[in-house]
């Protein structure tokens, strides 16, 4: 006789009993240390940090080892710890321009005020697997090199210079007195303001934003890009209190900025300039950056006259889908019952499918 | 016969658009009263589709004031009016017939779906109804009923054409925008539509602006002429006097260029 | 949980969302956009319910969840313990006992009462997304009442098909006004909404909507005058407690294919059964 399930209790705490378990792993293996992860896999919490949209590198390393190395569920996490933290007060716009770099390189001149400094960068390693790295350190490692800060910083912009001839359009600050849009407390409408546009960039998945901008380069919505300059290096963030009316430095942060230099238009009205595309993250998430500020470029094609042949120009499409933590909840929802919905279904097939024996319907 | 009416249902003074440095179009009048068909003509550039769009809102004019007389009575200010209303006039007082037919139906959905669906914005809730209205009128553009249930991507040009007529004559508007009705289509196709155009109009007392670069489609269906050039109207007035007659060198220069079978 | 705020969400938040919700019930079935927050839950596993409910819960509510009709499937019992954890409030698995009730896909088959509210869990909350993808135009449709082409949809069933093909998610229209899509409950469930006495609430966390159906509102399924609106009927009553007129679930038990039909309201078919025993009827 049918006895109506039970025990869907019983069956999530056995379930999470078994996740703990294979997330810890073999236990004669030592356990991860937050600082092992914070220091020997950087550029995951980097990515974890920009996409959860929330800098704190201990928390990230948390996150990255709770969900075993998944970055999605890691960057879902420090989203859902973000929802419930209070908000003290919003930080002056970030002066990148007085950046103490790393790393900053431009693709469009071959030498500039300052100089090209690559930095720490996996762009001329050869890809081969390092095997060294299999086997534990033989001897403490040679101390760091102390590397003074490069010269005469901070370093002026590439895309300072190309706008004192006037070669590049203006960076457009709009209206600096009013509020900045935030989508972590309004939803998102369209027309979409640039400043929410670029805050959902900066939250977007990396994969969906690399793909969307390699398509622009690949002829889906060609816009010529160039990578101006890509700065990498700390930044200070400061805050007004109000009961000083000064800014206070908070913190200083490790940021990655790409300015890209993208196909000049003119009009009868005006002389032709270059236009911009705009990426900035966490850490040296320098990919994501780039990617970032070819998506933009692409749908600024809007107030730039340019009609949107190509996905990455449809501004709907691409806010709309960008956001890995809604994408993933969305497409991994289909695990849910969904036996109720499909047994309507079925007793509709059945339904026409004896209609279908019995003749056609009119 | 309608009493005679005491305004002209559309009444456009001024139309002007620029893109850029460009024209449009600039300063573009016209009156045209019930049952009236006008042709706009001109060659390619000439701005007569821009006069078009910016009667259906498809572009936003920059000067210009365009009156058409509803029919409450009310003398509606079509370009100031507020997108809402604007989108109600069309659906209920006015067609818009696209020279390409693709761009005014679905071509997703049934063809007495697509003949269907103005009634149905209306409020109609009467399948039965629905589909009885929809074969008349794919009878009245001479579409074979047995093609109600066929999507359009299975007709011809011409029929995507009377397709979209029909789609666009079911809610009986008194004022239908067309362009290039019969751009594209067979000689022998172009003819046949015509005729039926000619039919409807007539039966219907519809008033219709058409543009056209084809002097015989505006000599069959268009009572008076608008001649446009570089987006001005260098001439105007009744076909037969504009064709037959033609003032401006421009003009003259059209009428003459048509090859004569 | 004690560092967290009684619901979870803290005050700021529920006060930003009630007043979407005030906005929602004084027009009956508009979508209200409002600024979702990520919830230690999965977009696309009841988000917008479970704010909602954090945002009306008070301590002194009785909540029920349940999902396809069940208490006991995976998802209702883990929004049930989320907040048991969070706002310690009494639980129950009785239709008549619940204050406030969180449901996805199904409304409860027990009639609800004034002063009950009932939170449904909404994936997809705009009815016309099919037929037009963009947000900026529904938006424009809604605001014309320009709700033609949800009927070619229903004509072109009809005409394909004999009749409407919509099983669940059935369009309706609220109040007279508005096209509303009443989250993914089967076609069954629509009669329910219509004059309901209790507080009917809709929650779309990912896309960031809240709607609702004020008590006793005029919501009718879209239909044609000449193919009127139809649920699903069985054949066979229940076999566990023999209602007939409810919604049932089709289970398989065994590899020849044999079925049973059992009601999908797990509370309401309980109660049948401990009625029948009680007084000695078999079903």
């Amino acid at each position: 006789m049918y006895v109506a399930v039970k025990g869907g209790e019983r069956a999530i705490e056995s379930a999470h009993r078994m996740l703990a378990e294979e997330r810890r792993g073999d236990v004669a293996v030592p356990e991860l240390s937050l600082a092992q992860i914070e220091q020997q896999l950087g550029l995951a919490v980097d990515r974890v940090m920009t996409e959860g949209s929330l800098h704190d590198r201990d928390l990230a390393a948390l996150a990255i080892k709770q969900s075993r190395g998944d970055l999605i569920e890691a960057i879902f996490l420090l989203r859902a710890y973000r929802t419930t933290l209070p908000r003290l007060g919003v930080s002056r716009p970030l002066d990148t321009g007085r950046m103490v770099v790393s790393r900053r390189i431009s693709a469009t001149f071959k030498d500039l005020p300052g100089g090209q400094i690559l930095g720490p960068t996996f762009d001329y390693t050869h890809r081969l697997l390092d095997f060294d790295l299999a086997e534990p350190e033989r001897a403490a490692p040679a101390p760091r090199p102390v590397t003074p800060p490069p010269p005469d910083q901070p370093l002026p912009r590439v895309v300072e210079l190309l706008d004192r001839e006037g070669l590049i359009e203006a960076e457009s600050p709009g209206d600096d007195r009013g509020p900045v849009g935030d989508l972590t407390r309004e939803p998102l409408t369209f027309p979409a303001a640039r400043d929410v546009r670029l805050q959902n960039l900066a939250r977007g998945d990396e994969g969906f934003l690399l793909a969307m901008g390699y398509a622009t380069q690949r002829g889906y919505g060609r816009n010529h890009p160039f990578a101006g300059e890509i700065r990498m290096g700390e930044v200070a963030v400061e805050l007004v209190p109000e009961e000083l009316g000064f800014p206070v430095e908070v913190a200083t942060i490790t940021v990655t900025e790409c300015q890209m230099v993208n196909q000049f238009r003119g009009s009868a009205a005006a002389p032709p300039q270059f236009t911009r595309g705009y990426g900035l993250t966490f850490g040296a998430a320098e990919r994501k950056a780039m990617a970032m500020a070819l998506v933009d470029r692409a749908l600024r094609g809007r107030e730039l006259g340019e009609a949107p042949c190509a996905p990455t120009q449809d501004e709907e499409f691409v806010l709309s889908h960008s956001d890995n933590v809604e994408a993933s909840g969305f497409v991994q929802h289909l695990k849910l019952p969904h036996y109720v919905d499909f047994q309507a279904e079925l007793v509709l097939v059945r339904d026409l499918r004896a209609g279908h024996r019995a003749g056609p319907p009119r | 016969m309608r009493p005679a009416p005491d305004r002209p249902l559309l009444s456009v003074r001024g139309l002007g658009k620029r893109y850029g440095a460009q024209t449009g179009c600039l300063d573009v009048g016209f009156d045209l009263w019930p049952g009236e068909v006008i042709g706009v003509v001109g060659e390619s550039g000439s701005g007569k589709t821009t006069v078009l769009n910016c009667l259906s809102g498809r572009v936003a004019a920059d000067a210009g004031r365009v009156e058409y007389a509803a029919r409450d009575g009310r003398v509606v200010d079509v370009l100031r009016e507020d997108e809402s209303a604007r989108r109600r006039l069309l659906r209920s007082d006015w067609g818009i017939v696209h020279q390409n037919p693709r761009d005014g139906l679905r071509m997703g959905v049934s063809a007495g779906a697509n003949v269907g669906e103005p009634l149905m914005a209306l409020g109609a809730r009467h399948y039965g109804g629905i589909r009885g209205q929809a074969l008349d009128w794919l009878a009245q553009v001479e579409i074979g009923l047995d093609r109600i249930d066929d999507l359009p991507e299975t007709f011809s040009g011409g029929m995507l054409q009377r397709l979209q007529i029909a789609r666009n004559l079911v809610t009986r508007p008194r004022l239908v925008l067309m362009d290039e009705p019969t751009g594209g289509l067979d000689v022998s196709v172009q003819a046949r539509l015509l005729d039926l155009l000619r039919g409807l109009v007539a039966e219907l007392d519809l008033s219709a602006v058409i543009v056209t670069h084809d002097l015989a489609v505006a000599r069959l269906l268009a009572h008076r002429l608008i001649v446009m050039r570089g987006g001005e109207a260098v001439e105007s007035g009744l076909t037969d006097q504009v064709l037959d007659d033609p003032q401006h060198p421009y003009t003259q220069l059209l009428v003459s260029s048509v090859l004569h079978p | 949980m004690s560092h967290y705020n009684f619901a979870y969400l803290d005050e700021h938040t529920k006060r930003m969302i009630r007043r979407a919700i005030l906005k929602a019930v004084a027009v009956p079935g508009y979508q209200v956009p409002f600024g979702s927050r990520e919830m230690p839950l999965s977009y696309g596993w009841g988000t917008g319910g479970v704010q909602v409910t954090a945002s009306v819960i008070g301590p002194d509510d009785v909540l029920k969840v349940i999902d396809q009709g069940a208490d006991d499937t995976t998802n209702a019992v883990s929004i049930r313990k989320f907040f048991e954890r969070t706002a310690a409030v009494r639980t129950t698995t009785r239709t008549d006992e619940a204050t406030l009730i969180q449901t996805r896909h199904r409304i409860p088959e027990t009639p609800l009462r004034a002063g009950q509210i009932l939170v449904l869990q909404v994936p997809i909350p705009e009815p016309l997304r099919w037929l037009e993808p963009r947000e900026a135009e529904t938006r424009t449709m809604h605001a014309l009442e320009e709700y033609g082409v949800m009927y070619v949809r229903l004509y072109e069933d009809i005409t394909r098909h004999g009749k409407v093909a919509q099983t669940y998610e059935y369009p309706v229209l609220v109040n007279g006004r508005y096209l509303m899509r009443p989250s993914p409950i089967p076609k069954f469930d629509n009669p329910k909404l219509d004059g309901n006495p209790a507080l009917l609430l809709f929650g779309a966390g990912r896309e960031k909507r809240i709607y609702a159906v004020p008590p006793h509102t005029r919501v009718r399924s879209l239909d044609f005058d000449d193919h009127p609106f139809e649920v699903e009927h069985w054949e066979r009553p229940c076999a566990l407690c023999g209602a007939r007129g409810v919604f049932l679930d089709e289970i398989i038990v065994d590899d020849k294919g044999g079925r049973l039909f059992v009601c999908s309201d797990t509370d309401f078919c309980a109660r049948r059964q401990a009625a029948g025993q009680a007084s000695g009827d078999r079903p």
